[in-house]
């Protein structure tokens, strides 16, 4: 029999496989995917936020464990358990030696993303290249690894882990970590999640999914089902404004666009609906998906003109151009009247002092609603550019209770052979909001304390197993 | 419609005086925009730096790209839009394409860049009439192929004028061919010069990165990419064999020709001699790296750049690993009457490579230099975009 069954092929399932496997258990890791989509979100990550007292190899500065969890209970809104939050905190500060030899590459912030060059070190080549690393080091290793490997039910007998079941086929191990994402590529899920508007719209019929197709959820909902303890609000998720020709899965990074704070945002009726220049946009960038949600047909539409060019990110599709408002608007689609109405009233309502996108400026707009608090310039400059957003899920919050052990609970009783790391339990510290690199954190401390547990679980039964055969 | 769509953009591009690209340019085009709303290879090489200078890619840019990415192949397995993902991002495959185009593209005459078409029948012809007209020559002078020993005299088969005018020649043209090609791609992405003092710091990095072959690297030292995702410093290391040992065999005849001319020291040398132990040290090594580049290109991942190419690159390393081999016996046996055909066969070969130096893969460490060289400067030089994201 194996020691330890790890389900799931994202970087918490990979962090538990090494450490059960580094502390002498045999595992056996099973993933949903085909190999050429393996790692379930992590493949579009990009980084892993790091607590230091001193500046460190790529990290500069410092960042405390203090500003940490203050950082996270901003984003949170205090729906975070503050032990184990300090624990993925603390855990970020010296898991990168033990990343590095699993082969993970770390490098200075990309461009584009120096405001994190302090808190966040990056991986080189990405997600997708730690996850080659780490599977290389689990093959290595001796951890046995199965693609397209769905689990779709378990055993539990009164809270212990006995078997997995994929289709027919039953496998039984000693323990067991579960790390097998959330629910966000699960539409039937989303949608009862999200449930229907004043309108009569099913808004989560319109979302795109950021990541992979393979987070159906299965387990989760077999879990809560099965009486784990479940944290969290099936209504939350992270939900960013991305370009809505972005592929249904998978879109990643490149598909944001980042103008929305250098213009205005409309809904399909030509309207402006929120403040663009409430705060950074490094800061504001993930309300959008929601507010956009919450817009009829659940679609933006994002307007700059040509002095906005150069200052943002390049967007992966070109927007709309146009030499002229009205045409722009039949570019888009919308009342050209309505449209050129909503740009004049907001550019006869610009007080344009020094604009300067790094900072806070002076420009707002008077006397207009929703208000453009910084920012704010008219559109002006030809050509005009437009691009349509729609709401882009990149994970969910829904996950199973946790001690420190990463373990199980039912009914408040943590299982003594299962354990739960990763997306599967990240609502435990990120009940809600989100800031960059604590997904990363978070799933590479639980899974490796799983993985260590889970391995503790095993070889613990096999002395136990020992002393019956004696 | 598409179609229509397409000509009426171009025409209007041309109108514009911007030039359209070809399909491959295209593709090159459409994945760098994927790739610099994403960046999360920047550390791999200096292409994706590079790139984020840039918003739009006009042809110059992406000839430029092309021939600085060293189809290392980090990238595309680190790539969360390879294929099977819709975005089907290839960037190694989509640069090595245009790249090849680039060879032929600028090569002079412009006539002879057909021959990059089919580069692996070309080598074989340059070679067999090396061949055929070293051994001919040498029967026309002896009566014979095999001789009487001549105690490694070559000149008493091919008197060193007649040798030196026809390499001097051949080889004369095919390094004009070569630096008019690099001095119009040059031409076309030159960047403005910074200060000189810039652009020496920015010629020592350039010459640096293609002495230690800096982005074979990986980025991070463990190397680049061949098989799979797992990293290998083989790469760099049979690259620098070859490299390093074609030029020391380049010294060794350099070293002879000064003996000749200068100190009028004849062939043949002692085997203690410089241009001996050169021309020995340098065929060992390019009889190493040859050998072990055509095996890592037989595992190479199929995903890697441009399949077509793979006759140019394959014919190149045999007709290198060919002349070592054939300097190597000729040295081995000058002293028996072999030595003629020997000679003759050596020399054929020597001379397929002067032939094809600027319509072969040998053209690539100047366009690929001549791009580190633009990237060096280009570095050095403030950047206008200040962008920032989420």
């Amino acid at each position: 029999m194996i020691d330890v069954l790890v389900i799931g092929g994202g970087n918490a399932a990979l962090c538990a496989a090494l450490m059960a496997r580094e502390a002498g258990a045999s595992v056996l890791l099973l993933e949903a995917a085909p190999r050429e989509w393996r790692g379930g979100n992590s493949p579009h990550t990009r980084n892993l936020r790091c607590m230091h007292d001193v500046p460190q190899d790529v990290l500069i500065e410092a960042y405390p464990e203090e500003e940490y969890w203050q950082d996270l209970l901003k984003v949170t809104g205090g729906l975070t358990n503050e032990k184990l939050a300090r624990m993925a905190i603390r855990a970020s500060a010296t898991c990168r030696d033990w990343m590095r030899q699993h082969g993970v590459h770390f490098q200075p912030p990309l461009s584009g993303a120096l405001h994190v060059a302090r808190t966040n070190a990056f991986f080189m080549g990405g997600g997708k290249a730690l996850m080659n690393a780490y599977y290389r080091s689990a093959e290595k290793l001796g951890v046995q690894v199965r693609y397209n490997a769905p689990v779709d039910a378990i055993e539990l007998d009164d809270g212990r882990f006995k078997a997995v079941r994929i289709g027919a086929e039953r496998i039984e191990a000693k323990a067991c970590v579960l790390a097998a994402g959330g629910f966000e590529s699960n539409r039937e899920w989303l949608r009862e999640a999200w449930g229907m508007n004043e309108s009569g719209e099913w808004p989560a019929d319109n979302f795109l999914i950021r990541g992979t197709r393979f987070n159906m959820g299965v387990l989760l909902k077999f879990m809560i089902e099965a009486g784990a303890d479940p944290v969290g609000d099936p209504g939350q998720s992270h939900c960013v404004a991305i370009d809505a020709r972005a592929p249904l899965y998978d879109g990643g990074i490149c598909t944001r666009v980042d103008c929305v704070s250098l213009g205005i945002m409309l809904n399909r009726n030509a309207e402006r609906f929120y403040d663009e220049g409430e705060d950074f946009w490094p800061k504001r960038y993930a309300i959008w998906g929601r507010l956009v949600a919450g817009q009829p047909g659940q679609i933006g539409y994002s307007i700059i003109d040509a002095k906005a060019v150069g200052r943002f990110m390049p967007p992966v599709f070109p927007g709309a151009k146009a030499d002229t408002l009205p045409e722009l608007a039949r570019l888009l689609g919308l009342n050209e009247d309505a449209f050129v109405n909503t740009v004049e009233a907001f550019n006869a309502a610009c007080r344009v002092g020094t604009f300067d996108h790094t900072a806070l400026d002076d420009c707002h707009t008077d006397g207009l609603t929703p208000a453009k608090t910084h920012w704010a310039l008219p559109l002006d400059t030809p050509p005009y550019y437009g691009y349509t957003l729609r709401p882009g899920i990149t994970f969910t919050y829904l996950g199973l209770k946790v001690n420190e052990q990463a373990a199980v609970h039912f009914g408040g009783v943590p299982s003594a052979n299962l354990f739960v790391a990763g997306e599967m339990m990240a609502g435990n510290v990120l009940g809600k909001g989100y800031t960059a690199g604590v997904g990363m954190a978070i799933g590479t401390a639980f899974g490796r304390i799983a993985g260590t547990q889970a391995a503790a679980a095993a070889t613990g039964m096999k002395k136990e197993n020992a002393h019956a055969a004696a | 419609m598409p179609r229509l769509e397409a000509l009426t953009r171009e025409a209007s591009e041309l109108a514009l005086g911007i030039i359209p690209l070809n399909a491959d340019e295209a593709e090159v085009g459409r994945v760098l925009q994927i790739c610099n709303a994403c960046r999360y290879c920047e550390g791999f090489c200096a292409v994706f730096p590079a790139m984020t200078r840039r918003l739009e890619f006009g042809k110059a840019d992406i000839h430029y790209l092309s021939n600085l990415c060293h189809n290392c192949g980090s990238c595309l397995h680190a790539c969360q839009y390879a294929p099977p993902h819709e975005f089907a991002v290839n960037v190694p495959k989509a640069m090595a394409t245009v790249r090849g185009k680039t060879y032929a593209d600028y090569a002079w005459p412009a006539a002879m860049g057909a021959l990059y078409k089919r580069n692996g029948l070309t080598l074989s012809l340059a070679t067999a009439a090396g061949l055929a007209l070293f051994l001919l020559l040498a029967v026309m002078r002896q009566g014979s192929l095999i001789h009487a020993p001549l105690a490694g005299d070559f000149y008493a088969v091919f008197p060193h004028n007649l040798m030196a005018t026809m390499f001097g020649i051949v080889f004369g043209f095919s390094m004009l061919a070569l630096m008019i090609g690099v001095a119009r791609f040059w031409r076309d992405v030159t960047p403005g010069m910074a200060s000189s003092d810039a652009s020496l710091s920015a010629a020592v990095e350039a010459t640096d990165n293609v002495l230690r072959l800096k982005y074979l690297g990986g980025g991070h030292g463990e190397g680049c990419n061949n098989a799979d995702d797992a990293f290998t410093l083989w790469r760099k290391r049979f690259h620098h064999f070859t490299f390093y040992g074609f030029m020391l065999c380049f010294a060794s005849t350099s070293v002879a020709t000064l003996y000749h001319y200068l100190l009028k020291l004849d062939a043949p040398y002692a085997l203690t001699s410089l241009p001996v132990l050169l021309g020995i040290t340098g065929g060992i090594g390019l009889l190493i790296g040859p050998a072990g580049l055509l095996w890592l290109n037989l595992q190479r991942h199929p995903a890697h750049g441009d399949a077509r190419q793979k006759p140019m690159d394959r014919g190149f390393i045999a007709l290198l690993f060919l002349i070592s081999l054939t300097g190597l016996a000729l040295m081995w046996w000058r002293d028996s009457g072999f030595m003629a055909l020997l000679l003759a066969v050596h020399l054929g070969v020597v001379l397929a490579l002067f032939l094809t130096l600027p319509y072969g893969k040998f053209a690539h460490g100047f366009y690929r230099g001549a791009a580190l060289l633009k990237f060096a400067i280009e570095k050095r030089m403030p950047d206008r975009l200040r962008l920032e994201s989420e």
